[in-house]
């Protein structure tokens, strides 16, 4: 594996069903009574944070003190980021102290390719603006393969706000690259220009993007993100492109219902589609740890592979 | 007076219809003779200029932030001018955008007065349209023109509405001074970053539609065959606002334009690849795809397009040292300008060398209304010495800007600067380059 993991891009096929059955071995530990082995004993990792993260930045912790890593948690302000240091100046200071990974979580796209240029540290991307969250990617693909048995020539339809979601472009290459037929669908003003490049059917019709699918993916509607008007109200967003029983009625039977979270319930999925029996929802949550775990492991043992 | 003769070189001054090897005496700051064979006195000194290098009228940079007054740690009069000359560029038109603003007399004035202590290209300051650039209030218009304003502009953005851009034009025509338009419709640009397309969404940066260009343009087209004022349209970078051009060209509107040669030889593509989003991709217009940057080199073949200048925009090494979206926006242009033309434009074939100095030196200085362009007895004696075979590599830490932001460094290229002369004196020669001076 590369030194640091910043999109999904970073990783070959293989690479992506070691990481995949790598985490199969991870979930085991977290079912045992004493949820630690010392695989990552001596190791610092620091989790920096810039945007306010509850999910991510857990998910990230358990994993690491599953693996004994001694874990710091920096969560940064954005108030006090406007007042001084720029991210370069925070990541040099923490580097002088020698943790041997950083897992950042910023609002800049590409800010954990900055980092990466000037750390030795591996940096671990848990999400960079309107890029990429390779992790979540990850923990998908894995709750997909755990309910499908495969990935490739599944049709995923993923739908909700494309313009401003990392968990879709991660999704997409990841997807695209196990050979899974993805579509994604959302409002023509919420559509990545340029998208039809991705290799993906977008779709502005949601039962089109939904019809005999696999797999259907919602994503948040990220309201903190957009500063313009992309849909009249959330009332006609839910009604036109929300996700809602009679709609999951023209996916394949037994299709699964994902989101990355944090949901908005009545926004783009409706409460009995979230809690009901397609919805794997706490289940991505639960893989992430061990998803998360089998990251962090494989990068550590490329450290002590380049130690060597 | 000092005398100086050129000996031997290639001359191409298309203003007067040379191209062929001449002799050219400098008399003082004027050029007196451009000749065959000229009569060396004792009391000249008399330069052998090699076979190979080319003696054209002296280039100009007719967008340029110099960053005087106020923001000096990015640029100074000064070292903006050292980087021209070695760029060959004799003279430089700079940008207000300075702290403060250049918008009255005393800021224009400053200017040149730290010009004239650098004593390197020549200086001409482009006045604010609005006071403070603010797009409310015009500027004192006939006040810069007095101290010395060639030309004016709200650079970094457009003037703001039309009703301003109207009086401005109106206004100016007095004068006979461009508006020089940065063409950006604000709320279609928003806080984009970089060109909107498949490379902006892939790495989830916000984009910039050629059309956020092409429509104040569009406007600023518009505007002049209301008022018969003039407008050169900045850093051109979108295939439509070339069109729009050609459009109020042909319909006899007073419009002219320029074009960088970033956006000429980058695309968008250089967003990802080699460097992910390295910083000294980023400027305002943005790299294009490649369908603009080849309409802008049909451009400059077929004579569309009437002035190459750089955009040259010196930042600190710290402000670009950030989060892409945090970065401000701009490359230095001065010392890699010539390399450039000459390897993409001249070696690859798409326009001749007299047409690269239409476009270096008497494009400029016609849009200006500025001496230049021309090595006609009695013109002012700037000149540049061209060595088109030399072999180039950018290095930005030896540049003479005290800013190192190109995303050129390291770039091996044919085709340099020899020398250059402002007002018949010698103010930098190549020390590559084996030329005795």
């Amino acid at each position: 594996m590369k030194k640091d993991l910043l999109s999904i891009a970073d990783l070959s096929r293989d690479e992506i069903h070691l990481v995949l059955d790598t985490a199969e071995a991870m979930r085991e530990i977290g079912q045992r009574p004493i949820k630690k082995v010392p695989t990552l004993r001596g190791k610092t990792i620091v989790n920096l944070f810039y945007e306010p993260s509850t999910r991510t930045r857990t998910s990230f912790e358990i994993a690491e003190k599953r693996l004994s890593a001694d874990t710091l948690n920096i969560a940064v302000a954005t108030s006090s980021v406007l007042k001084g240091e720029t991210l370069v100046d925070t990541a040099l200071n923490i580097e002088a102290m020698a943790p041997d990974m950083i897992v950042l979580r910023h609002a800049s796209s590409g800010a954990g390719h900055l980092l990466s240029r000037i750390c030795r540290s591996r940096i671990i991307n848990a999400g960079d603006g309107m890029h990429e969250h390779p992790t979540q990617a990850l923990l998908d693909a894995f709750t997909i393969r755990e309910h499908k048995k495969r990935i490739e020539g599944l049709k995923v339809a993923i739908v909700g706000d494309l313009l401003h979601s990392r968990v879709l472009r991660s999704n997409v290459l990841l997807l695209t690259a196990l050979g899974a037929d993805v579509w994604v669908c959302g409002p023509a003003t919420l559509m990545p220009p340029g998208i039809e490049q991705f290799g993906v059917h977008a779709s502005t019709v949601v039962d089109e993007a939904v019809a005999d699918a696999d797999v259907i993916m919602m994503l948040r509607i990220q309201q903190e993100r957009m500063q313009g008007a992309f849909f009249p109200s959330v009332r006609e967003y839910f009604n036109t492109f929300g996700m809602t029983a009679a709609r999951v009625a023209g996916a394949k039977p037994d299709a699964i219902i994902m989101h990355p979270g944090p949901m908005n319930r009545g926004v783009e999925i409706a409460s009995d589609v979230a809690d009901g029996p397609y919805s794997v929802i706490l289940e991505q949550v639960a893989n992430g740890v061990a998803v998360r775990m089998a990251v962090l492991y494989l990068l550590a043992g490329e450290v002590e592979a380049a130690a060597a | 007076m000092s005398r100086l003769l050129l000996k031997g070189g290639r001359v191409v001054d298309p203003a007067n219809g040379r191209d062929g090897v001449f002799d050219v005496l400098v008399d003082g700051d004027r050029i007196a003779r451009v000749g065959r064979d000229l009569p060396a006195d004792r009391d000249m000194s008399v330069v052998d200029i090699p076979s190979g290098l080319v003696i054209c009228p002296g280039l100009i940079d007719m967008h340029v932030h110099l960053r005087e007054p106020g923001q000096e740690h990015k640029e100074t009069v000064e070292t903006g001018t050292a980087a021209a000359v070695a760029g060959g560029f004799t003279a430089v038109a700079c940008m207000p955008n300075t702290s403060p603003v250049n918008d009255n007399a005393g800021v224009t004035e400053y200017i040149l007065k730290k010009a004239a202590a650098a004593n390197l290209a020549r200086v001409y300051p482009i006045g604010a349209v609005s006071r403070g650039q603010n797009g409310e209030h015009l500027a004192d218009i006939a006040e810069l023109k007095q101290a010395g304003c060639v030309a004016l502009t709200d650079d970094g953005r457009p003037v703001a509405t039309a009703m301003l851009m109207r009086r401005a034009l109106e206004y100016s025509r007095m004068f006979d001074m461009p508006i020089i338009e940065h063409c950006e419709e604000q709320t279609l640009k928003a806080d984009g970053v970089a060109h909107e397309g498949f490379h902006a969404s892939s790495l989830g940066l916000r984009g910039i539609p050629g059309e956020a260009e092409s429509i104040m343009a569009l406007r600023d087209i518009s505007l002049v065959e209301l008022t018969r004022g003039a407008v050169h349209i900045a850093h051109m970078s979108a295939r439509q606002t070339l069109d729009a051009v050609r459009w109020g060209k042909s319909r006899g509107a007073r419009v002219t334009c320029e074009v960088t040669p970033h956006h000429f030889v980058l695309t968008d593509e250089r967003l990802g690849a080699p460097v992910a989003y390295d910083t000294n991709v980023k400027m305002n217009p943005p790299l294009r795809e490649t369908a603009d940057r080849d309409a802008m080199l049909a451009g400059l073949a077929d004579g569309s397009i009437d002035v190459i200048a750089t955009d040259h925009a010196p930042h600190h090494y710290d402000e670009k040292r950030v989060e892409f979206d945090r970065a401000p926006f701009g490359i230095t242009g001065l010392e890699t300008a010539v390399s450039l033309c000459f390897d993409r434009l001249v070696h690859r074939g798409v326009v001749t060398l007299a047409r690269l100095i239409e476009l270096l030196s008497i494009g400029p200085a016609r849009v200006l209304r500025v001496s230049g362009g021309s090595l006609a007895d009695g013109a002012p004696a700037d000149i540049t010495i061209l060595a088109p075979d030399m072999t180039v590599t950018i290095a930005a830490a030896r540049m003479r800007s005290k800013s190192r932001n190109t995303p050129f460094d390291g770039w091996t290229l044919r085709g340099g600067v020899a020398a250059t002369i402002v007002g018949g004196r010698v103010v930098y020669v190549n020390e590559s380059v084996p030329l005795q001076m």
